[in-house]
C-alpha cells in the first residue's frame, strides 16, 4: 500500500517509499533491508531481530500498548499502529503514548482503517506515517479543514489560548 | 409473537430527508397502505435483496422487512414500532403521514392482561 | 455568558463547512452509511422512527434571548414549528431534512451555537446546575470550569472515537442539581481545609442497562490543575474501555472492574507526567478572563419583597420560584409540563415570546434543567406577576415544578429508533390522574422520570418513581422501580417486580402514591418514606390488584 509521511521541518505531507517490508510471524526473516514484525514476533525473536543490521519495526494491534515494547522500543525505526475498525480509537492514545510517555523518535505509522475525517487527529496524535490510497492531494486537504485546535496534542501544535495571548 | 408464516413488508428510509418509505413494485411509495405485501418469505427476501441497489446509489438507508397481519379492517404491522412508524407520533395528531393522509392513526389501544401473579409476588399486606 | 470570540467563530464556522463536505460525499457515495453514520452523530444528526433528529447543543444549558429566537426560527423555517428540551439541557429537532443540516449548523453558528459532539462516541455536552451564578447556596458558579472542558473537549484529536459516549456534569454546589453521580465523570467545586477552591472529580457513573453511581477519584484536584486531571481519566478509558461488548464500554464498567484504589493509581500515573510537563495548566489569567464572561448581571439594590397575588399567582410561587442571591430577586422555572401535554416540547412561538420575556425581565438570560423545564435565573421579585400574567397567556405557567405532575419522559417510541415503548402517553396519564393542585400538594415532592428503553435517556433509575418501558412478547409493559434520586444523597431505584400494562401503569402509580400518603411520617418526602420503609408495602399495594383478580 502506498505510503505518505511528514517529513521536514514544515511537516509537509509527502508520497514516499516504503522501505520496509512487513514479515509475517511464520516467515523467514530478511538477510537485510527493513522488516516489521509483530509484537509476538519480537517477543520470540527479539535477540535476532536486533543483531540484523538493518532497521527494525513492530506492528502493533489496538490492543497493544507501545509500552509492551519496554526500552526495546528506541531501537525502533518504526512503530506502525494498527486500526483494525475505524472506530477504534485506541491508537490515538498509542501514538501519543510513543510521543510523550516513552519519547519516540522513530516514524509512527497507522496502518488500517481509517476515514478521511480522522487523518488531522492521527497527525496530531502522533502519527507521521500513513498506509494509505488517499491521494496527496485529498490528505492535505484533510489537514486544511479546521485552522485552529483548542487543546494541546502530541504534534506540539499552537492551540487557540496560545493565539489568544500572541504566542 | 409474530408467525415464522406471518406475511411481511419491506420498510426503508430516504437519505436526503429521512421519510419513511415503503416497497411497491420495485420502487418506494409514502405511505404503507399502497405498498408490497409479501405472503411468501422468499418473495420478501427478493425484494430486500432487489432493495440493496438503492441503498448502493444512495437513495435509501437500512432497508428492513417486518411483519404485518390482516383483518377487517386491512393490513396492519404486528409491531407497536411500525404502526407508529407508519401514522406518527401518537402524541400529536397533526404531525407525521397521519396528518398528511399518508397513514391512518394507530388503531384504539390494545386490551392486555395484568401481570400474573408470579410465586414471589407477596400480596399480603 | 460566554461569547465567542474570531477564534471560537471561526472554529465552528469550519466544522459547519466540514459537515457540510461531509454530506456531499455521503450523497455523491463516496461515504457509505455505516462511515457517515459516526461522523454526523458528532454532529448531532441522528435517523430515528419517523425523520432525521439533530441534536442541538446548549453548553451547561445556558440560552441568550437571540439564540432562543434562532432555535425557533430554525423550528419554523427547518423543522414543525416546535423543539423539545431534553435530559442533558440540549434540544432536539425531530424533523430536520439531511440536506438542510449544513444550513441549520450555518444558522446557528451565527448565534454562536452549534451541534458538535452532541452525539457520537466522544465528550458529549457538559451539563451544569440550572440555578448556575443564581442560586444562594452556590460556592462558584459552576459555568466558566464548564465553559473551559467544553473548549478542551471539542474535536480533542485523542478522544474522538472513545469506546463509547462520555458525559461530564459540573455542579458549584453542595446541593446537587446536576445530578453529579450519574455521569461518566463529574466535577464538583469544593473548598479545602485551607479555604481555598478546587474540584472534586467523580468517574464512573452511569444510567442505562447497569447504573451505577460514581466515585471520587479525585479529592480535590487545583484550578490550574483541573484539565491534566480530565485528560488522564479520558487517557485511561480511551485505552483500556471495553470495546468488545456495546453494553459494557461506558466507563462505569471500567471503574468497577478497577475499582477506586487502581482507577486512581492509574490516573495519578497519567496525571503526574502530564503535570510535569505543564502543556495542560489552567494558567489564572486564563480562568480569571473566562470568569469575566459569567461575571452576574449588573443587580439593582430593591427591597427583598414578594409581591403577592392571586390564588393561581400565590400556587404558582409555592412550587416555581426559588431564592436568588441578590435581594429583590428570585428565580423562576417556566414549567414545560403542562398537564396532559408532552413533557420538554416548546412551541416556536412559545421560544419567541420567552424571548421578549428574557428581553423585558429576564436580563437577558435563559436556562434549559435537565428535568426538561426552563428556567428564569435572574427575575425581579416586583416582576413576577406581570412575568406569571405572560407564562399563564402561553401556557407555561403550570404551577408544579417539582411535584408528581413535573414528569421527565423521553420521546419514546412516539420519536425514537431504539425505544421499545412509549413513555409521553404515560406521562401524559399519570399527569391528568394527578392534575388536582392539592392533591398534588398533598403529596409533595415526588419526581417521576420515565424511559421507553433500557438507555434510561428519561433517567428513570433516578426517579423518586421511575418508570421503564419493555417490549414483552409485542406488547409495551413498564416496570416500576422506587427510590432514585440525582441529588446529593444520589440512589439507583429498586425494581419492583414484573412489569404494568399502559392501562396498568397509571393505577399502579396511584396506589403507591397512596401506600405512600398512608405509611408516612411527619415531613417525610416520597423518598424518605420509602428509604424508611422499603419495597414491600409499596409492592403489595401495587400488584393489589391481581389480589383481587386471582380471587
Amino acid at each position: 500500500m502506498p505510503l505518505i509521511k511528514l517529513s521536514g521541518e514544515s511537516r509537509t505531507a509527502t508520497l514516499a517509499c516504503d522501505s520496509f517490508v512487513r514479515v509475517a510471524d511464520d516467515a523467514a526473516l530478511p538477510e537485510d533491508g527493513g522488516a516489521i514484525v509483530s509484537l509476538t514476533r519480537f517477543r520470540k525473536d527479539r535477540d535476532a531481530l536486533l543483531a540484523r543490521n538493518a532497521p527494525i519495526g513492530v506492528r502493533l494491534m489496538a490492543d497493544e500498548s507501545p509500552e509492551q515494547l519496554g526500552d526495546d522500543v528506541h531501537r525502533l525505526s518504526v512503530v506502525v499502529i494498527e486500526f483494525p475498525k475505524f472506530r477504534d480509537g485506541r491508537g490515538f492514545s498509542w501514538a501519543r503514548m510513543l510521543r510523550t510517555r516513552l519519547n519516540f523518535k522513530g516514524e509512527v505509522r497507522v496502518a488500517g482503517d481509517f476515514l478521511y475525517d480522522q487523518i488531522s487527529y492521527l497527525v496530531r496524535t502522533g502519527f507521521d506515517a500513513f498506509e494509505t490510497n488517499f491521494t496527496l492531494e485529498v490528505f492535505t486537504r484533510a489537514l486544511s479543514e479546521m485552522s485552529t485546535v483548542y487543546q494541546p496534542s502530541a504534534d506540539g501544535r499552537k492551540t487557540i489560548r496560545d493565539l489568544r495571548s500572541g504566542k | 409473537m409474530a408467525k415464522v408464516s406471518d406475511p411481511q413488508m419491506l420498510t426503508a428510509n430516504r437519505l436526503v430527508d429521512g421519510d419513511v418509505l415503503y416497497w411497491k413494485a420495485g420502487q418506494w411509495v409514502l405511505s404503507l397502505k399502497d405498498a408490497d405485501v409479501f405472503a411468501a418469505a422468499k418473495d420478501a427476501e427478493a425484494a430486500l435483496a432487489a432493495a440493496q441497489k438503492y441503498v448502493a446509489d444512495n437513495v435509501v438507508v437500512n432497508p428492513y422487512l417486518f411483519d404485518v397481519k390482516t383483518d377487517a379492517k386491512g393490513i396492519h404491522p404486528v409491531k407497536e414500532r411500525e404502526i407508529i412508524r407508519a401514522a406518527g407520533p401518537t402524541v400529536r395528531d397533526d404531525l407525521g403521514k397521519q396528518a398528511s393522509g399518508l397513514g391512518s392513526k394507530p388503531p384504539p389501544r390494545r386490551i392486555e392482561m395484568p401481570p400474573k401473579p408470579g410465586k414471589d409476588n407477596d400480596v399480603s399486606i | 455568558m460566554y461569547r465567542y470570540d474570531e477564534f471560537d467563530a471561526k472554529f465552528v464556522a469550519e466544522r459547519v463547512e466540514q459537515f457540510r463536505g461531509q454530506v456531499a460525499r455521503r450523497l455523491s457515495g463516496e461515504l457509505n452509511e455505516d462511515q457517515f453514520k459516526l461522523l454526523r452523530l458528532m454532529n448531532g444528526l441522528y435517523l430515528q422512527l419517523h425523520a432525521y433528529m439533530l441534536r442541538i447543543a446548549v453548553p451547561y444549558g445556558t440560552l441568550s434571548a437571540k439564540q432562543l429566537r434562532m432555535l425557533a426560527h430554525i423550528a419554523r423555517k427547518y423543522d414543525r414549528g416546535y423543539g423539545h428540551f431534553t435530559t442533558r439541557q440540549n434540544i432536539q429537532f425531530n424533523w430536520p431534512k439531511l440536506v438542510d443540516v449544513p444550513d441549520i449548523l450555518s444558522d446557528l453558528a451565527s448565534v454562536e451555537m452549534h451541534c458538535i459532539q452532541t452525539s457520537g462516541n466522544c465528550i458529549r455536552n457538559v451539563t451544569a446546575d440550572h440555578f448556575a451564578g443564581a442560586a444562594a447556596d452556590e460556592i462558584e458558579d459552576p459555568r466558566p470550569i464548564a465553559e473551559i472542558i467544553r473548549q478542551w473537549s471539542s474535536l480533542h484529536p485523542e478522544f474522538v472515537y472513545l469506546p463509547r459516549k462520555f458525559k461530564i456534569a459540573v455542579s458549584g454546589s453542595a446541593h446537587d442539581r446536576a445530578a453529579l453521580k450519574f455521569h461518566d465523570m463529574a466535577v464538583e467545586i469544593v473548598r479545602n481545609d485551607a479555604g481555598e477552591v478546587g474540584y472534586r472529580v467523580l468517574v464512573g457513573g452511569g444510567m442505562g442497562r447497569t447504573p451505577y453511581l460514581g466515585y471520587v477519584v479525585g479529592d480535590y484536584v487545583a484550578k490550574t490543575d483541573i484539565l491534566a486531571f480530565l485528560e488522564s481519566v479520558m487517557r485511561v478509558y480511551n485505552q483500556s474501555g471495553r470495546r468488545d461488548n456495546l453494553y459494557k464500554s461506558r466507563i462505569k464498567i471500567l471503574a468497577a472492574a478497577l475499582g477506586p484504589e487502581e482507577m486512581r493509581r492509574q490516573v495519578m500515573r497519567e496525571f503526574m507526567e502530564i503535570k510535569q510537563k505543564g502543556t495542560l495548566a489552567l494558567p489564572a489569567e486564563e480562568l480569571a478572563r473566562i470568569d469575566a464572561y459569567f461575571a452576574p448581571p449588573k443587580f439593582e439594590s430593591l427591597p427583598d419583597e414578594m409581591p403577592k397575588g392571586d390564588a393561581d399567582f400565590e400556587n404558582w410561587k409555592k412550587t416555581n420560584v426559588h431564592a436568588h442571591r441578590a435581594p429583590g430577586y428570585a428565580i423562576a422555572t417556566i414549567s414545560l409540563k403542562p398537564i396532559g401535554g408532552v413533557p420538554g416540547d416548546c412551541s416556536a412561538e412559545q421560544m419567541d415570546a420567552l424571548a421578549e420575556l428574557m428581553d423585558k425581565f429576564g436580563m437577558d438570560e435563559i436556562r434549559v434543567s435537565h428535568e426538561q423545564n426552563l428556567v428564569l435565573p435572574h427575575v425581579k421579585k416586583r416582576d413576577l406577576p406581570a412575568i406569571f400574567a405572560r407564562l399563564s397567556e402561553l401556557g407555561l405557567a403550570t404551577p408544579n415544578a417539582g411535584l408528581i405532575t413535573d414528569i421527565i419522559a423521553c420521546p419514546g417510541l412516539d420519536y425514537c429508533d431504539l425505544a421499545n415503548a412509549r413513555s409521553i402517553p404515560i406521562a401524559q396519564d399519570i399527569a391528568k390522574r394527578f392534575a388536582d393542585l392539592d392533591k398534588q400538594h398533598e403529596i409533595g415532592e415526588l419526581k417521576i422520570k420515565i424511559s421507553g428503553c433500557i438507555n434510561a435517556c428519561g433517567h428513570h433509575h433516578a426517579g423518586h418513581i421511575g418508570i421503564l418501558g419493555v417490549d414483552k412478547k409485542g406488547v409495551e409493559f413498564y416496570q416500576l422501580q422506587l427510590g432514585g434520586s440525582g441529588a446529593e444523597d444520589a440512589s439507583i431505584g429498586d425494581i419492583m417486580g414484573p412489569g404494568f400494562g399502559e392501562h396498568e401503569i397509571g393505577p399502579a402509580v396511584e396506589r403507591v402514591v397512596k401506600a405512600y400518603l398512608m405509611l408516612r411520617q411527619d415531613g417525610e418526602r416520597f423518598l424518605d418514606t420509602y428509604r424508611r420503609v422499603g419495597m414491600e408495602p409499596f409492592k403489595n399495594m401495587a400488584y393489589l390488584d391481581q389480589l383481587y383478580a386471582a380471587h
